[in-house]
C-alpha cells in the first residue's frame, strides 16, 4: 500500500519534471531555428491585448501592423528584405505581457511594436530595456512606458495630452470654470486628468468639479453631471474612452445640461457607435491625430484598404500602429540595418537613427522623435458638426 | 545501505510523505536550475519560474483554509495584494537607502507576511463567526473592498515627509522636489526586481514546512477535527475559534509571501480583477479544488499545470481559451464524475490499486 503510494507520487513527479523539460528542450529548438532561418527575414513582434477588456484597442493595432507590413512585402520590404510578423495577446495585464513578450523572444522577435496598453508596457519596457531590444509602441501613453532609450512612442504621452487640452481651452478662452469626469481606475484617464489640473492651474482655468468614476461604476454618470451642473462648469473635460462619453452626453442632455464638452484622443470613434444619437455630439471638441474621415489621400487610402480587409473603420490605434511600422522602416533604412545583425545591434542603430528620421504618418506630419522617446507632432482639436469631424 | 532502507521503512508515513513532497519540488528546482545554466530552455519558461512559484505558495496556503479547516475563502487574492502593495512600498522607499538587495527583499517580506497576517487576524475575527457560503461572500467583498481602497490610495514623499490623499495627486500638496510613491489606480511602478527562482523556491519549502507541520500537529488534527464535526471537537473542549483563527491567519500570511514575490516580480504593481480581484481568488480555487481538496501535493501540480497551460496554448491564438476552459471541465470530470472513477478503476492499474488501499 506504502509502496503504491510512493510509485504514484514518483511517478507524477518524474511526469511533471520530464514534462517541463520538454517544453524546455522545444522552446531551445525554437530559438536556434529562429536564429538561423531569421538572417533573411525583419522578425517583428506585436503585444496587445486581443481578448478581455480592452480586446478593441489591441485588436486594431494587430491589424493596423497587418496591413502595413503586407504593403512593405509587397514593395520589396525593408532595406530589400521581408518581414515577418506574428502578434500575442496579453489581455492587457502584465504579467501576462512579460509571458507574451518572452513568447516572442523564443520566436526570434528582432524589434517589439508595443504593448498597446500602458501598465503592461511599463513591466515590458523593463524587460526590454534588459536585453537592449527596439521598442516601439504605438499607444502606450503613460510617462513610464518609454521610460529608457530603447524605446519610442507614437502616440502623445498623458502629459501632453493634459497639457495641450489645457493650453488650448485657456488660450482660446472656451471657458475659465472647468468640470472634470474622468476614470479612476484607468491609468490613461487619471495620468490625463493629472496633467491637466497641473496646467490648468497654471493658465488660471479653475477646476470647479472633478468627479470620478470606476470601471465597475460607468453606466450612471448623474451624480457626477449633476455636481458638475450645481458648480456651475461652463465646460466639462471628459478625458476618457468615447464608450462612457456617449452615456455622459445622453445622461446631459436627459437632465438639460448643454455645457462645452471637450474631449481627447479616446473620443475618436464615438460617431461609430452603434446606437447612439450623433446629434447629442454635437459641438464636442476633441484632441486627435487621426480621423478617419479626413480628406488627404494617405488617410483615405488607409481607411479603405482597412475596410476592405478587416470589415471595420480604423480608429486611431490602428492609423498608430500603421505609421508605426513605416516609422520603423524609416529609421531600419537610415540606420541600413540588415537581419542578421543581433537584436542590440538593431537597437543601438535604431535608436540613433529614430532621432535623426522625419516622418509623414496618418496621425502627423514632419514627426520627428527626441532621446527620450516622445515624437514631437501637432494636435489637431477636431469638432463635431452635423454628424462628422470637422478639423478647427 | 540496509540500514537506510531500514530507516526509511520505520519512518511515519506522513513523514515519507512529506519527504517526498520536499523531493518533488527540489527535484524540479534542480532539473530547472541545470536547464536554465545549459542555456537549454524557452525565455517563456524562464519567465514563467518565478510566477510558478507564486501560484504554488498561494494554492497550498488556501488548501490550508479550504482542504484541511474546511471553510470557502473567496478572498485569497486579497491578502496577496495587501502583501504585495505594503513590500512594493517599503522597497520604493528604501530602495537607495539598502542597496543590497537580498537584505531589502528579506525585510520586505517580513513586512508583506507581518501585514497580511494581520489582516488576516481583522478579518477573521468576525468572519469566522459565519458558516459555509457567508463566509464565502465576506470574504469575497474583503478581496474587492482591498482592491478598491488601493486604487485611491495616493500617498507621496517629499522634504516634509510622507503626504496621504485618497482623492488625487494634486492633493498631496506636495513640494516639487516630492515623488508619488502610490499613483492610485497607477500603482506603484519602479519596485526593485529582488524576486529570484531560487528565493521562490526556497519560499515554496518554507510554506511546505509551515504548512505540512502544522497539519501533522497537535494544532492540526484540532483544526481538522472542527472541519470533520465542529459539535464534536467543541464538546471535547477545542477551542474552535482560535484553531480557525489560527488557520485563517497563517494561510493569510503565506498569501502574503506569494504577493510580496508577486511585487517584486514585476515592475508595475496596479490591482485590477485579473491579478488581485475575485478573477484570481477563483483561480486559485480551482487550483485548490483541481489538485484535489486537501492534497498539498495535488495543488502543486495542478497549480504547475494550469499555470503553464495557457501558456503552452499560445499557438491557438484566440481559441486558446476556448481550449483553456474545456481542459478544466474535462479535467474535473475525469477526477471526479463517478464513471470516470469508475471507468479509472476498470482500465487503469494506477486508480485500480488505489482503490484496494482505501479499502
Amino acid at each position: 500500500m506504502k509502496m503504491m503510494k510512493k510509485a504514484a507520487s514518483v511517478a507524477l513527479a518524474s511526469a511533471l519534471v520530464v514534462s517541463l523539460a520538454a517544453c524546455g528542450s522545444n522552446g531551445g529548438d525554437g530559438n536556434s531555428n529562429s536564429g538561423s532561418t531569421g538572417s533573411d527575414t525583419f522578425m517583428i513582434g506585436g503585444i496587445g491585448p486581443t481578448t478581455g477588456d480592452n480586446a478593441i484597442y489591441g485588436t486594431a493595432v494587430k491589424n493596423g501592423i497587418q496591413l502595413a507590413v503586407d504593403e512593405i512585402n509587397e514593395a520589396g520590404g525593408i532595406n530589400g528584405y521581408q518581414i515577418s510578423y506574428k502578434f500575442e495577446d496579453d489581455q492587457s495585464d502584465s504579467e501576462k505581457s512579460v509571458n507574451a513578450y518572452n513568447t516572442l523572444k523564443d520566436w526570434g522577435m528582432q524589434m517589439l511594436v508595443g504593448t498597446v496598453t500602458s501598465t503592461p508596457c511599463v513591466a515590458v519596457v523593463e524587460e526590454t530595456h534588459v536585453d537592449n531590444m527596439f521598442q516601439f509602441t504605438p499607444s502606450a501613453t503613460s510617462v513610464e512606458s518609454v521610460q529608457y532609450d530603447n524605446a519610442f512612442r507614437m502616440c502623445f504621452s498623458d502629459p501632453s495630452q493634459g497639457t495641450v487640452s489645457a493650453d488650448y481651452i485657456a488660450d482660446n478662452g472656451l471657458a475659465t470654470k472647468i468640470g472634470v469626469i474622468y476614470d479612476s481606475s484607468s491609468t490613461y484617464s487619471t495620468g490625463i486628468y493629472q496633467n491637466f489640473a497641473a496646467e490648468a492651474d497654471v493658465k488660471g482655468l479653475e477646476i470647479v468639479s472633478a468627479e470620478a468614476f470606476t470601471s465597475d461604476s460607468n453606466s450612471d454618470f448623474n451624480v457626477q453631471l449633476q455636481k458638475a451642473k450645481d458648480a456651475g462648469a461652463e465646460l466639462v473635460f471628459l478625458p476618457i474612452y468615447y464608450q462612457e462619453a456617449s452615456l455622459i452626453l445622453a445622461q446631459a442632455d436627459r437632465m438639460g445640461y448643454a455645457p462645452k464638452w471637450f474631449g481627447v484622443d479616446g473620443m475618436d470613434g464615438i460617431l461609430n457607435l452603434d446606437g447612439f444619437d450623433a446629434s447629442l455630439a454635437e459641438g464636442v471638441m476633441f484632441l486627435t491625430p487621426f480621423t478617419p474621415t479626413a480628406d488627404d489621400e494617405a488617410t483615405q487610402t488607409f481607411v479603405a484598404n482597412y475596410e476592405a480587409e478587416f470589415g471595420d473603420t480604423p480608429i486611431q490605434f490602428a492609423a498608430d500602429a500603421y505609421d508605426c511600422l513605416y516609422v520603423i522602416k524609416a529609421a531600419a533604412e537610415k540606420a541600413g540595418i540588415t537581419p542578421d545583425m543581433s537584436v542590440s545591434d538593431i537597437c543601438d542603430a535604431m535608436k540613433t537613427a529614430m532621432t535623426e528620421i522625419t516622418v509623414d504618418g496618418l496621425t502627423g506630419k514632419q514627426i520627428t522623435w527626441g532621446e527620450d522617446g516622445e515624437p514631437s507632432k501637432e494636435p489637431t482639436v477636431v469638432v463635431i458638426h452635423d454628424g462628422a469631424y470637422t478639423v478647427m | 545501505m540496509t540500514g537506510k532502507m531500514k530507516k526509511l521503512k520505520n519512518m511515519k508515513k506522513t513523514t515519507k510523505s512529506n519527504m517526498i513532497t520536499y523531493g518533488i519540488v527540489i527535484v524540479a528546482f534542480l532539473v530547472m536550475q541545470i536547464l536554465i545554466s545549459t542555456g537549454n530552455i524557452s525565455s517563456l519558461l524562464q519567465g514563467l519560474m518565478v510566477p510558478l512559484c507564486i501560484y504554488i505558495i498561494l494554492a497550498v496556503s488556501l488548501n490550508l483554509v479550504v482542504g484541511i479547516l474546511g471553510e470557502l475563502s473567496l478572498g485569497h487574492a486579497g491578502f496577496m495584494c495587501v502583501g504585495a502593495f505594503s513590500s512594493a512600498f517599503f522597497s520604493k522607499c528604501m530602495k537607495d537607502v539598502i542597496t543590497v538587495a537580498p537584505l531589502r527583499f528579506f525585510l520586505a517580506l517580513l513586512i508583506g507576511i507581518a501585514v497580511a497576517a494581520v489582516f488576516g487576524i481583522i478579518i477573521g475575527i468576525p468572519v469566522l463567526r459565519l458558516k459555509g457560503d457567508y463566509l464565502a461572500i465576506v470574504t469575497l467583498a474583503f478581496g474587492e473592498i482591498i482592491k478598491n481602497l488601493v486604487n485611491v490610495m495616493f500617498i507621496g514623499v517629499d522634504s516634509n515627509g510622507f503626504h496621504f490623499s485618497t482623492k488625487d495627486v494634486m492633493s498631496l500638496n506636495m513640494e516639487p522636489d516630492g515623488t508619488v510613491i502610490m499613483n492610485g489606480p497607477q500603482g506603484i511602478t519602479g519596485t526593485p526586481r529582488d524576486a529570484t527562482f531560487l528565493i521562490g523556491v526556497v519560499l515554496i519549502l518554507i510554506t511546505l514546512f509551515i504548512v505540512m507541520n502544522l497539519i501533522n500537529s497537535r494544532d492540526g488534527r484540532a483544526i481538522m477535527a472542527i472541519r470533520d464535526n465542529r459539535i464534536a471537537a467543541e464538546s471535547i473542549g477545542i477551542n474552535v475559534t482560535k484553531y480557525k483563527l489560527m488557520a485563517f491567519t497563517v494561510s493569510a500570511a503565506l498569501a502574503g509571501g506569494a504577493g510580496v514575490l508577486y511585487a517584486h516580480n514585476l515592475s508595475t504593481l496596479t490591482a485590477n480583477t485579473n491579478n488581485f480581484g475575485y478573477n484570481m481568488s477563483i483561480s486559485i480555487l480551482v487550483f485548490v479544488v483541481l489538485g484535489g481538496i486537501g492534497s498539498i501535493r495535488g495543488s502543486i501540480i495542478a497549480a504547475v499545470i494550469l499555470t503553464l497551460l495557457p501558456e503552452m496554448l499560445r499557438g491557438l491564438n484566440d481559441y486558446r481559451m476556448l481550449i483553456y476552459a474545456i481542459v478544466l471541465i474535462i479535467m474535473m470530470l475525469f477526477n471526479w464524475a463517478p464513471k470516470a472513477i469508475e471507468w479509472r478503476e476498470k482500465y487503469l492499474s494506477f486508480g485500480k490499486r488505489k482503490k484496494e488501499a482505501v479499502k
